[in-house]
C-alpha cells in the first residue's frame, strides 16, 4: 500500500469538511463538517504514525496523537452542542448568519 | 503476500469509495436526521482504515468514541433544536456562497495533492506490523504522560463548562 493513498483521502475528507463549513448555515451540520476535518486529520496521524512504526517500532507517536484528537474532538462536540442549545433556546433559531452581536 | 498487499488494496479503495460518497452527502443532503447518519457511514470507514492500518486500539477508540458517543450527541441536539421534522430548505447558505465554498474546497484538494505528490510520491508502507495495546499504553503512560494528564483536566473543564452552558437557571 502506498503511503499517499491515506494522505489523499484525508486531503479530500479535509476539503469536503471545509466546503461543509462555508456552505451550511445551520449551526448541527456545521459541527458535523468539523468533526469529518479532525476525522481527515487522524487518518493523517495514524498513517504517519505506521509509516514510522515501520522504520522504529518503538515509535507509537501517530496512534497516540490520534486518540489525543479524538478526546479533543469529543470535548468540543459537548461544548459546541451546548453553546448551539444555548442559541436555539435565546433565538428559536440555530442559524449561523443570524448570529451577528458582535459584528462591527 | 502479494496476495494479501491485493486484498488490502481492493478493500481501502471500495472503503474510500463509500467514505467520500458519504462525506459529501454529509455537506449537501437536505435532510438533517440523514446527514447524521451519512456521517456514521464515514466514521465506521475511518474505523476500518485504522484496521487496514494496523492501529487497532485507535480503531476500537473511534467505534466506541465517534459511533457511541459522539452521533448520541449530534442526534441528541438536531432533535432538540429542529422545529419540524422532514427536510429544511435552510440548511445552506445561498447559491453563490456555495460556489465560493466550493472553489476555496477544489483549490484546497489542488493544493494539498500537489504537495503530497511532491513530497511521498510512491513511497510504501512496507511490512506493517500490528502496533499493540500494550505498546500504545506503554508510550502513552511514559513519554506523553504530561499531555496525558492535561488532556484529562482538559476533559473535566468541557464537561464542566457544557453543563455550566446548557443548564436552565
Amino acid at each position: 500500500m502506498l503511503v499517499n493513498q491515506f494522505l489523499f483521502l484525508g486531503a479530500i475528507l479535509f476539503c469536503i469538511g471545509v466546503y461543509g463549513v462555508l456552505a451550511r448555515r445551520n449551526a448541527v451540520l456545521v459541527l458535523m463538517s468539523i468533526e469529518l476535518i479532525l476525522n481527515s486529520v487522524n487518518i493523517n496521524l495514524v498513517a504517519f504514525g505506521a509509516m514510522w512504526h515501520v522504520t522504529d517500532p518503538s515509535n507509537l507517536s501517530g496512534q497516540v496523537f490520534a486518540l489525543f484528537v479524538i478526546a479533543i474532538a469529543a470535548a468540543e462536540v459537548g461544548v459546541g452542542l451546548a453553546i448551539v442549545l444555548l442559541i436555539h433556546r435565546n433565538r428559536q433559531s440555530i442559524d449561523v448568519n443570524d448570529v451577528d452581536l458582535m459584528k462591527g | 503476500m502479494l496476495a494479501l498487499l491485493v486484498a488490502q488494496n481492493i478493500a481501502f479503495y471500495v472503503i474510500a469509495a463509500l467514505m467520500v460518497f458519504g462525506a459529501l452527502r454529509v455537506v449537501t443532503c437536505k435532510n438533517l436526521m440523514h446527514a447524521a447518519l451519512w456521517l456514521v457511514l464515514v466514521l465506521a470507514g475511518v474505523a476500518a482504515q485504522y484496521i487496514l492500518l494496523a492501529a487497532e486500539f485507535v480503531a476500537i477508540t473511534q467505534v466506541l468514541v465517534y459511533l457511541g458517543a459522539i452521533i448520541v450527541l449530534f442526534l441528541f441536539g438536531i432533535m432538540l433544536t429542529r422545529t419540524k421534522t422532514g427536510t429544511d430548505d435552510n440548511l445552506n447558505n445561498s447559491a453563490g456562497a456555495r460556489r465560493m465554498a466550493a472553489l476555496i474546497g477544489v483549490l484546497l484538494a489542488g493544493v494539498m495533492g500537489y504537495s503530497l505528490w511532491d513530497g511521498f510520491g510512491k513511497r510504501e508502507f512496507g511490512e506493517l506490523t500490528v502496533q499493540r495495546t500494550a505498546e500504545v499504553s506503554d508510550s502513552i503512560f511514559s513519554t506523553y504522560l504530561l499531555p496525558f494528564e492535561v488532556i484529562s483536566i482538559l476533559l473535566l473543564a468541557a464537561l464542566i463548562g457544557a453543563i455550566v452552558l446548557a443548564r436552565r437557571d
